[in-house]
Formats: structure tokens, sequence, C-alpha cells
């Protein structure tokens, strides 16, 4: 079972909620975490694990073959991107501006220009206990967040069994790499917080869920600091709130140290107990105990 | 030497464009002769992505051997500009063209 | 004029909620840009009138003529994106998964394809409670920000301020380390880093600012919620040393910050805080810089 948790926008608690959601699961049964908020991944801030081991992740972009190049220009014509540029008789690929769409290379007539792997980040595995964790990080100055949070999530397809709990911390916004990141989940958690901005990325978070037909609910973080206007909206559009963490100033400086807050705060801990027996009580979860055995 | 100044305007008194790869024109002066020209480079404006090296590419058409602007190019149209030879001078960015051109000449501006 | 953009890595340190507070000192003296398009959220502080809505387009969306097309399926094969699907036998583009590359344009043996200009949102020009101009944006669901659309929303508050002789455009500015936030900071004249005592915050700090440094651009950083962490506070004023970057200001943790966005104000309207104090010098000295 997939379980994606995400946000409109950054700093809800989205990190919060995924590390001690998946480290409390881990106590009593097989969980991944997988970080996939690729640009600034923080998950790992707040395991404690031991590291697996990584590998550099590629991306697919041309290389220029000068022996067989006749300069015709085909190549800078059909690239949308602009990552193909010609300075005297040569030809220059710019690798971050390429979206790997393969026009280039495939309609080049020459075959000069044959597709190879280029490091856009590296993925990390860590194992502690039943907790597999999974994180990547783009390299700086790489402007396309999309394959490798694709390359993320096809890792661990592959390493870790289907009938596992599997949390993905989704990146903040709306846009591509939160579809990428909440494509395949089974349930999306959306958490938000009880003020104006919460209530306004919230609707924004909501109207694409939407638009993605995927099933979602709400954790309310930092509860009772704002007003009400989350709950009533969540009442009106028929969105189930699953949970409430309270807003407690020490929950603030737990986190600042990169501590789990279920040990120290009995709230957290309750909270992420509603949030499994909501997940638990869904279809298709009972395969999940039996992962765990 | 021809000089090419990112700018916002056509004249000697328009304000340096900071940046380079959206910049709206250049102006490009040969010391030489004592004439200038102007490339209109707003068309670049409405690319979503690669108006670096794009801008780049023009501009190297242009043969011009030093690039006066703001805070410099991004690394992919560093590297096209690099490869042209050209050399970048930065920190003109609240200057006007004439005042940027001053400032290089007493040795003001940073080379990149 | 002067170009000040505030941006800070990671979300939730309290980015434009300060930004709105300048905002509100600048008052009629400046122009205001939003663009932090994913999450725009000036407009719950400033109370924009989405005045002037102009369409927005960037980049370009495949769309097949199903009276052309004859479902011979090579754009399905080509595609590397996996966009063209069949849906009730015949083929479809899904906008959401085309990347505009217009390959399958090109190929297309009955040329039933055209890539069409994508319309991801729409910007404004408003008025905001102020009395200053503010360039805004609205994307829509699923589409993407883009330096494009950053560039456009700067370039508009850089046209009008020259027009009303203003000194200061003071830009919110996008999140993470991407093509926006490269966007936003170029032709930036002098940078603001909001950060907060937190290892995640550090960590963040650290990745923005490296990008900050490869534009060569000045940059000055505010830690919100300082006392929050004495240690890690510390550790960022250490960092900030190193690097040489500005140390423009200590915020304490206030809950006030979020009872003033409740009632859709800014952390300056309310006179005689003391956060509004340290704001208030925060602000001289920006811009000053």
């Amino acid at each position: 079972m997939k379980i994606a948790v995400a946000s409109g926008k950054g700093g809800t608690g989205k990190t919060t909620l995924s590390t001690n959601l998946a480290s409390f699961l881990a106590e009593s049964r097989e969980t991944v975490l997988a970080d996939l908020d690729v640009e600034e991944p923080n998950s790992g801030l707040f395991i404690r694990a031991e590291a697996g081991g990584e590998e550099d992740k590629y991306k697919m972009i041309p290389e220029w073959d000068a022996g067989k190049c006749t300069l015709c220009g085909i190549c800078r014509e059909v690239c949308n991107f602009n990552a193909i540029t010609q300075i005297m008789d040569e030809i220059m690929v710019f690798p971050q501006l390429c979206h790997s769409c393969y026009a280039c290379s495939e309609l080049c007539p020459r075959d000069a220009l044959p597709m190879k792997k280029q490091k856009m980040g590296v993925l990390r595995y860590f194992k502690q206990g039943n907790l597999s964790f999974v994180e990547s990080e783009l390299d700086i100055g790489e402007e396309q967040a999309v394959p490798l949070i694709a390359q993320t999530i096809a890792y661990v397809d592959r390493h870790c069994p289907g009938d596992v709990i599997k949390i993905f911390d989704a990146p903040p916004g709306t846009s591509c790499p939160v579809i990428e990141a909440t494509k395949d989940a089974d349930l999306v958690i959306l958490v938000t917080e009880p003020t104006p901005v919460g209530l306004h990325d919230l609707s924004l978070a909501v109207e694409t869920m939407k638009a993605l037909k995927r099933d979602f609910c709400v954790v309310i973080n930092r509860d009772g600091l704002g007003n009400a206007d989350v709950e009533s909206y969540c009442v009106r559009e028929n969105i189930p709130v699953i949970a409430k963490i309270p807003n407690q100033r020490s929950i603030a400086e737990f986190y600042s140290d990169g501590k789990l807050l279920y040990h120290e705060i009995s709230a957290v801990k309750d909270a992420l107990e509603k949030i499994i027996a909501y997940i638990d009580a869904r279809p298709g979860a009972g395969k999940t105990e039996k992962g765990a055995e | 030497m021809k000089i090419a100044f990112t700018s916002k305007g056509k004249d000697w008194d328009a304000p340096i464009d900071p940046r380079f790869g959206r910049t709206e024109y250049f102006f490009i002066y040969d010391e030489a002769s004592g004439g200038s020209r102007i490339v209109d480079n707003t068309d670049v404006t409405y690319e979503a992505h690669g108006a670096g090296p794009k801008t780049a590419q023009r501009l190297f058409g242009e043969k011009a051997e030093i690039l006066i602007t703001g805070n410099g190019p991004g690394g992919n149209a560093a590297s096209v500009l690099e490869k042209a030879g050209m050399r970048i001078y930065t920190g003109a960015g609240e200057m006007s063209v004439k005042e940027a051109y001053e400032a290089y000449k007493k040795g003001d501006l940073k080379q990149f | 004029m002067k170009e000040i953009v505030v941006i800070s890595g990671k979300g939730g340190t309290g980015k434009t909620s300060l930004t709105a507070s300048f905002a509100y000192l600048g008052a009629g003296e400046i122009i205001v840009a939003d663009c932090d398009v994913d999450a725009a959220d000036m407009h719950v502080f400033l109370q924009p009138d989405f005045a002037n809505e102009k369409d927005f387009y960037s980049g370009q969306v495949a769309v097949i003529d199903p009276g052309i097309c004859t479902d011979c399926g090579k754009c399905a094969r080509t595609c590397r994106f996996d966009a063209i699907r069949v849906i009730n036998g015949r083929h479809t583009v899904n906008a959401l998964d085309c990347e505009g590359c217009g390959y399958c344009s090109r190929i297309c043996p009955v040329n039933a394809i055209t890539d069409k200009d994508n319309h991801v949102g729409w910007w404004y020009c408003s008025a905001i409670k102020t009395g200053a101009k503010m360039l805004h944006a609205k994307m829509k669901v699923g589409a993407e920000n883009s330096g494009k659309l950053v560039a456009r929303v700067k370039k508009e508050a850089k046209r009008i301020a020259e027009k009303e002789k203003k000194k200061l455009v003071l830009v919110d500015g996008s999140p993470g380390i991407g093509c926006p936030v490269v966007s936003s900071l170029s032709g930036a004249s002098y940078v603001i880093l909001v950060t907060e005592p937190t290892v995640s915050g550090l960590h963040d700090l650290q990745r923005v600012s490296e990008l900050v440094g490869k534009f060569r651009i000045r940059s000055g950083c505010i830690v919100n919620k300082a006392d929050l962490n004495r240690h890690k506070r510390d550790e960022i004023h250490a960092y900030l040393k190193q690097n040489n970057i500005d140390h423009l200001a200590d915020i304490p943790y206030d809950e006030t910050f979020t009872r003033a966005m409740v009632s859709g104000k800014t952390m300056t309207e309310f006179t005689g805080s003391r956060v509004r104090k340290i704001l208030e010098s925060t602000w001289n000295k920006i811009v000053n810089k």
C-alpha cells in the first residue's frame, strides 16, 4: 500500500508527519519511507538509520559525435528546450535543459547524437530494524525533479515487497513533481495548518488531487493556532479530517533538533494512532499486516 | 574592441539590464569605428526554458569581444560565451550604458 | 532602481509573512511582485483587487485532431513521457504528462498533431491595501511554475516601477533550487535569505546560498523563530560569517505572526509590538544596502 504525504505549500509539517508516521509504524511492522522531495530532501535529518549504500541516478542526454556530424542543424531546430546550440563548427548540449525526449538523437540523419547517461542526482538507502528509508537528492543546478522522483519510486517498487506500507514524502506545491509523486498512491494525506494561508494552499492541493482522481484525506497540524475555516472547508467539501496535531512550542523545539516527536509528546502519538487506524481500516490494508508477519 | 552591453533601451542613456539571458536588447559599440547598433532580444522573453544559451548564441553571431552586464550569465550561457572567447565584465546592474562604459574604461567593473 | 528578492529554500520559515510585512513598511514607495507562484500567498496579507487579468502561456502541449488521426500509434511509441494513450479506441494526449517536446507532431505521418501554446494560468497587476501595486499570478491545476512566468511577473513589476518612478521592487521569490528560483534571482540587486534555527532550516540555507553564490549577488539573512533553538541559531550565525552573508536580524518565535495572518494583516500593522521594531530597523538596513 502506497501512502503519499503532501501539502499545497511547504513548511506545514509534511516531513514531520512522514518521518514520525514511518518510524512509529516500523515499531510493529515492516515499513518503507521514501523522501521524494528531491530538491530539498529533509526526511533523512530525522531518521537515524544505518546507511545501506548509495547509487548515482542518471538521465539520458545526447552526446555529440563530431566525426559523424555534418552540421545540418536539424538537432538544434527540433529541440523545444534550447538545450542544443551550435558555436562555429561545434554542437553544444546543455544537460540541465534537456528533457530526454530523444527527438534530436532519433531524428539526426547521421546518428551523431547517441543518448548517453548523465548524472542528475544520488539515491541513498538506509535500514534500521523494520524501517527501510530511501531518499534522493537532485544535484544543484539540475532543473527537473520529475525524472529523479520517477526513478526513486521505481527503486522502491523493485526492492520492497508490494504488501508493505510505503510512505512517500512528496514535494510541496501542486505542479509536476507532486503529480509524479502521488501518481500511484493508494491514499494521499494532505497536511495543512488552520490558517488562511494553510486553507488557500490546501484548496489548491484538493483541486489537484480531484483532477488526478486520487483518494485523499486531511491531517491538520498546529491545531488551535488559527481559526476553524480549514475544518469547515473540509466538512463542506466532504473531505475526511483523520487526525489533528496540536500547536505546541515544544513540538517546534524537538523538531528543530531533528528529534522524532511521538516518543516525547503523547498528543502526537495519539494522532499517529488515529492515522494508522484509518489506514488499516481501508480496503487492501489487510495485506499490509500480512507483510509484517 | 567591439563591446556588447545588456540594455533595457536603445541609446547610451538606457539602463543596463542586469540579466543576461532575458536581456531586452544588446547595445553594441564598436570602439574602432565609433559606431553603435542595437540587437533586439525581446523574443527570447517568450522562451519558457533555456533563455541563456539562446541569447549567448545570438550574441556570438554579433562577433562582440567584450560583454558588459549586471549579474553575469548563468552556467549554460557562460559555457557558450567562454567557447566564443568572450571577456565578460559584471557589476554594471544599476548603471546606464554610458556609465557602464566609463566604469569599464576606468577598470571599475569585475571580470567574470 | 533596486530589486530585492526574498527566498528561503524550504517552506514554512515565514518568508511570505516577512515579505508582506516589509511591503507594508515600504507602503506606496515600492512595487511588490509575488514570484512564489506555486503557493502565491501574499494576497492573504495584502488584499490585492485581482485587477487586469491576463492569460499566461508557457511551453507547448500536443493536440491530436481526431478527424485526421488514423490511430497508427507511431506517436504513442515515440513519446518518452507516456503522454499518449488509447482511450475509447482513439489516441489521446494527456496534457498533464505532455512535456511539449514536439517530437510526436514532427513524426506524425498524416500531420494530425499540432503543438499548441499551453495556457498555464493568469497574471494580474493589482492595487493592494498599502496603496502600492502588486504583480502576481495564479496557476491552473497541475501547471508548473516556470522561469518564464517568474520573469514575466518581474518584468512587469520593473516596468511599472520605472513608469511610476519607484526606487524599489520587492520580490517574494520562488521556493526550491530549480528553474523558478534561478529566474527569481536573475537581475536581483540584493537577496534576503529567510531561515529558521532547525536542522532542515540550516540544511536548506546552505543549498540555497550556494545557488545565490553562483550568481555573485550580495545577500543577507534573517533568522526567524531565532529563540527556538539556541544551538542551531549559533550554527547559522557561524555559517553566515564564514560565507560573508550579512546577518540582518534575529526574530523571536512569536505566535502573533499567525494571529496577524488570521486577521489578514501583516506583522508591521501592529504598532508597538517588539517584532515590529525589529522589522522596522531591518527594513531600514535593507533599503540602504
